[in-house]
Parts: structure tokens; C-alpha cells; sequence
């Protein structure tokens, strides 16, 4: 802090004096920018005309803040939620895997002489919706996401937990309506995600969800239903191979995360 | 044979490039829209120009890190972003506006820009103050709480360059940003851009070689995703000279570039 001006100068500066040279102001104005005290004494000594005027302009300020228009709001968190183009763009995937689950626990309850089909269906339930989540042609802001510091290994785990946090609980609910293990319903699920995203690293996750859903439907879903018989790889044995599956596809997408820094033309 | 001089050939050794490719091939599908380029770019504003499918737009998307080249060396603000490099830091100092500018519809200016300064990992408490400074740069104060679907296309491009500038981008590259604005808002672009150039190095690809010459203090010129000339805006207007079709004599020195190109690449 400077040294404080003499009250004289103090004085003719709060009357407003205009005969005050250049180099006197500036330092009196540096001065007061840190001194309180010497501030209030310039409030203090402003003359009586001046004090009304800055009295009245203070009312008229808290008049127009009293009868102004209020402060604007926050948007309400779901209008927030309803602007986010991933809802929306989301929405008709998961509401494909919400039907396909229902029409699976409708199915099991009709003809309980096949296998479990919500075990069946459980482990490629998240997929749609987790390609979707990666697709530049779902993305409308791809190309400009694509450059971004945020684009890689982070977003696609971020977008990928929020699939799963929508269908892991409706997966839970459809198990436990069904009766099947919680554990076998959720782990295969768990494992095919991450699978889908170390396969992702190397043919883009579209690819690689289409491929993983593909192969199931084919070579473990039409079977169990041709021959009744559930497969191997859904009874509580093999609980410890779905879960190194989900352990070890995760490490391998890690390790690959470089991959994903550019968006492949295949996502 | 006229060989392009690129500005790294005839600049001190060591000179710190904020753009600095070499030999630099770059596919857009199957086809090599960048074949062997060799550009050097500092502070300032520069005019990329070239014929349709001269490998303008591939260039602006290797540069701006969503492509990967397939050969040669890119260095951007001095690190390597050719390879499986971590990008996270140059892309923080990099500002992108492509040709297909994408972008959420429900969400408002502000929402958008801020979302996109989210992406680029500024500082939290940074955000607010840089989306406003971006969205009054580009006169859209008065559209700052609109929906994006609810703006006119120029308007809408200015949103993209308001997010493409948010993060003070040290490397800013706008592809066709002038499409859509009206002549008032061109010139207000020309000024914008003249400012941004003073510390940053902005490059701008475009068809209008009038833009260029007004408002550039460098030119780029490729074509078949190859360097044909590099130089002032005089330099360009000087080549009109020796013939060649146009409105204007930029635009003269263009065509004249153009043709004496094609002319060595028949030979």
C-alpha cells in the first residue's frame, strides 16, 4: 500500500476539485483502490450534494432490483436431461433391449419347456445401445467431438456406463422376475460389454458389437433353443470364466486405449 | 518445372512451427487426398486454397487430429501427432470448425459452446467467462439462451466458430467458415480472424481467394493434395500477371498457379 495522502488532498479530491494535477489524482486513486480507511474518509467528506446524489442513485438501483424481472433460473435438471442428444438418441436402442427382455420373460413363462431365454439374451442385451453410443452417424457433433482432448478411452467408458446403468438394473429386474441367478444374468452382460470394447480397439465398436451379437445369436442362442438344452456357458460353472472374460478383455481394451484417440470410419 | 517453396525451407533452423508437416500423405477412404505435402505454418492468418477435391478438408481433419495420417511426419505446436502419440495436450490447444458443422439441436448457444469447452478440458471455473467472451466475439449475445435448431445457418456457423475459439486455441483451423454469412458478417469474420491471427496461428480454407487476399497474410495453395504455392497475398497477386482467368487479380494469380500446375503434371 502506498502512503496516505494528506486529509487536504483527501479533501479536495472528495469535493471533486478539477485544479488537482494528473500525477496527485492517479496516486490518490492507487491509494484508495487498498486503503479502506482512507476511502471512508473520502465518503465521509464528499459534500452534501454529492452524498444526495449517490443516496438517490443507490434507491433508484434497489427500486429497479426489487421490481426488475427475476433472476434467471436454472433449467430443472430433466429439462437439462431432455436437451442431451444421447437420450434421444438412445432411446429407441434401449427401448429395442427393454421389449426384446420383456418378450424374452413373456416367452420363458409361456413355454418353460425351453432354457431360460433371459439367460440367453442377457449377455448381448447392452450392445445396440452401447455401439449407438460410439456411432459418428448417431452423433451429430462427431467430427468436432473427434478432436477434442475428451475423445478416447474416457468418453467411450463414460458413454458405455451410462448404457449399462440403464439396462443392468432392468436386466436385474427381468432375472429376478424370472428366477434366474443374478450373478449368471449380470457377468455375461459385464463380459460381452468389455469385450465389445477390446474387439472395438481393433475394428471399431460398431463392428465388434455386430460381430460378438452375431456370433451369440448363432453359435450359442439358436442351438440351446433347437436342442432345449441351456448351454454349458450359462450354468453356475462357468460363473469364473465370465468373470476372467470381463477381467481380461477389460486389461486388453486398457492397454489399447490409444485406439480409440481417433474415431475409427468404422464407428 | 516451378517447385512450391514451402515457408520451413526458407525460415532459421530450429524456428518453432506452430503446423509442420512433412511429406504428408493422408487417405479419406480409399483414395490419397494428401499425397507428399510439405507445409510450414507460424502465427498469423493463412488462406488455404485449392480446387474442389484438392484435399483441402482432409488436410484441415489430419491437422486437426481426427484423421491419422497414413504416412509421412506432422508435428503440431511442436510434438508428433503422425503416430499412436498422446494427443490429449496438443488437442487442448487446437480450435476446429469442419465443412459438416454438426451440432445438438435442443441445446442452446450457450450450452453447446460450453459443452464443447467441457470436451476440451478447460478449467472449470474458466468456462463461464470464456463461453461469454466467444459467444459476444461472434455477435450471438443476443442468441446466447436459443435453441441451436432455432438459428439461421449463418448464425448457426457462428456458433461453430465460437466453439471453435472458446479455448484461445493456439493452432485454429475453420474449414469454409464463411458459408452462410451474410457480407456484413464476412467482413465482421475478416476483422475476427485478423485479431485471432496477431497470437495464434489460424488457418482457413476456403473457396473465396478475395477473403484470402483481404484478410490473410499468408496463402496456402494445393492441389491434388500437393503444395503449389505458399506465399503473401502480393506474392499471389503478382503470378496474375502472367495471365489467367478472374475477377479480380488475386484470383488471376490463383487460376494461374492452378493451370501452370496442371500444366507440369500432364508434362
Amino acid at each position: 500500500m502506498t502512503q496516505h495522502p494528506e486529509p487536504a488532498v483527501i479533501a479536495r479530491y472528495a469535493e471533486g476539485d478539477t485544479a488537482i494535477d494528473e500525477a496527485t489524482l492517479w496516486s490518490v486513486e492507487v491509494h484508495l483502490e487498498s486503503c479502506p480507511e482512507c476511502r471512508a474518509r473520502v465518503a465521509g467528506g464528499a459534500p452534501a450534494g454529492t452524498q444526495t446524489l449517490l443516496d438517490r442513485v443507490a434507491a433508484g438501483v434497489d427500486r429497479e432490483i426489487a421490481t426488475g424481472p427475476p433472476p434467471v433460473r436454472r433449467p430443472h435438471s430433466w429439462s437439462a436431461v431432455r436437451r442431451r442428444w444421447v437420450v434421444w438418441s438412445l432411446l429407441p436402442w434401449l427401448s429395442m433391449t427393454a421389449g426384446l427382455l420383456l418378450t424374452a420373460l413373456t416367452l420363458e413363462s409361456a413355454l418353460p419347456a425351453l432354457p431360460s431365454l433371459v439367460l440367453l439374451v442377457a449377455p448381448v442385451a447392452p450392445l445396440p445401445a452401447v455401439a449407438a453410443s460410439w456411432s459418428r452417424r448417431r452423433d451429430p457433433a462427431w467430427e468436432l467431438v473427434a478432436g477434442t482432448p475428451a475423445a478416447g478411452l474416457s468418453m467411450l467408458l463414460r458413454r458405455t456406463l451410462g448404457v449399462l446403468a440403464l439396462v443392468v438394473p432392468l436386466l436385474a429386474l427381468v432375472g429376478l422376475r424370472a428366477g434366474t441367478s443374478l450373478a449368471l444374468t449380470l457377468v455375461p452382460c459385464l463380459a460381452f460389454t468389455a469385450a465389445t470394447m477390446a474387439l472395438g480397439a481393433l475394428v471399431g465398436v460398431r463392428r465388434a458389437a455386430i460381430g460378438l451379437a452375431g456370433a451369440w445369436v448363432l453359435a450359442v442362442l439358436t442351438p440351446s433353443l433347437i436342442t432345449e438344452d441351456l448351454p454349458v456357458l450359462l450354468r453356475p460353472s462357468s460363473l469364473g470364466v465370465w468373470v476372467l472374460v470381463t477381467v481380461a478383455t477389460a486389461g486388453f481394451a486398457l492397454t489399447r486405449a490409444d485406439s480409440f484417440r481417433r474415431l475409427s470410419s468404422t464407428d | 518445372m516451378m517447385r512450391a517453396v514451402s515457408a520451413a525451407e526458407t525460415a532459421p533452423t530450429g524456428y518453432a512451427w506452430a503446423v509442420h508437416a512433412e511429406e504428408l500423405r493422408v487417405r479419406a477412404g480409399r483414395h490419397l487426398a494428401v499425397d507428399g505435402l510439405d507445409l510450414a505454418l507460424g502465427t498469423g492468418v493463412h488462406g488455404l486454397l485449392g480446387p474442389n477435391g484438392a484435399g483441402k478438408t482432409t488436410l484441415m481433419r489430419a491437422l486437426a487430429t481426427v484423421v491419422k495420417p497414413a504416412g509421412g511426419r506432422l508435428t503440431l505446436l511442436g510434438q508428433a501427432a503422425d503416430g499412436h502419440t498422446d494427443l490429449r495436450r496438443v488437442r487442448r490447444g487446437i480450435g476446429y470448425l469442419p465443412q459438416q458443422f454438426g451440432f445438438y439441436p435442443r441445446f442452446t448457444v450457450r450450452e453447446f459452446i460450453e459443452y464443447m469447452a467441457w470436451l476440451k478440458e478447460m478449467p472449470k471455473a474458466a468456462i463461464p467467462g470464456a463461453v461469454q467472451r466467444a459467444i459476444d466475439r461472434v455477435g450471438l449475445s443476443g442468441k446466447a439462451n436459443a435453441r441451436m435448431k432455432t438459428l439461421s445457418g449463418g448464425m448457426q456457423r457462428r456458433a461453430g466458430i465460437a466453439q471453435a475459439i472458446v479455448n484461445d486455441p493456439e493452432v485454429l483451423l475453420l474449414d469454409e467458415p464463411t458459408v452462410g454469412l451474410d457480407p456484413e458478417q464476412r467482413l465482421d469474420f475478416r476483422e475476427l480472424i485478423r485479431d485471432l491471427g496477431v497470437n495464434s496461428c489460424v488457418l482457413v480454407s476456403t473457396h473465396l481467394v478475395e477473403d484470402v487476399a483481404v484478410a490473410c497474410s499468408d496463402v496456402v495453395l494445393i492441389n491434388e493434395g500437393r503444395l503449389v504455392f505458399q506465399g503473401t497475398p502480393d506474392e499471389l497477386v503478382a503470378y496474375g500477371d502472367h495471365g489467367g482467368a478472374g475477377d479480380s487479380p488475386a484470383e488471376r494469380g490463383y487460376s494461374s498457379l492452378l493451370r501452370r500446375h496442371r500444366g507440369e503434371v500432364a508434362r
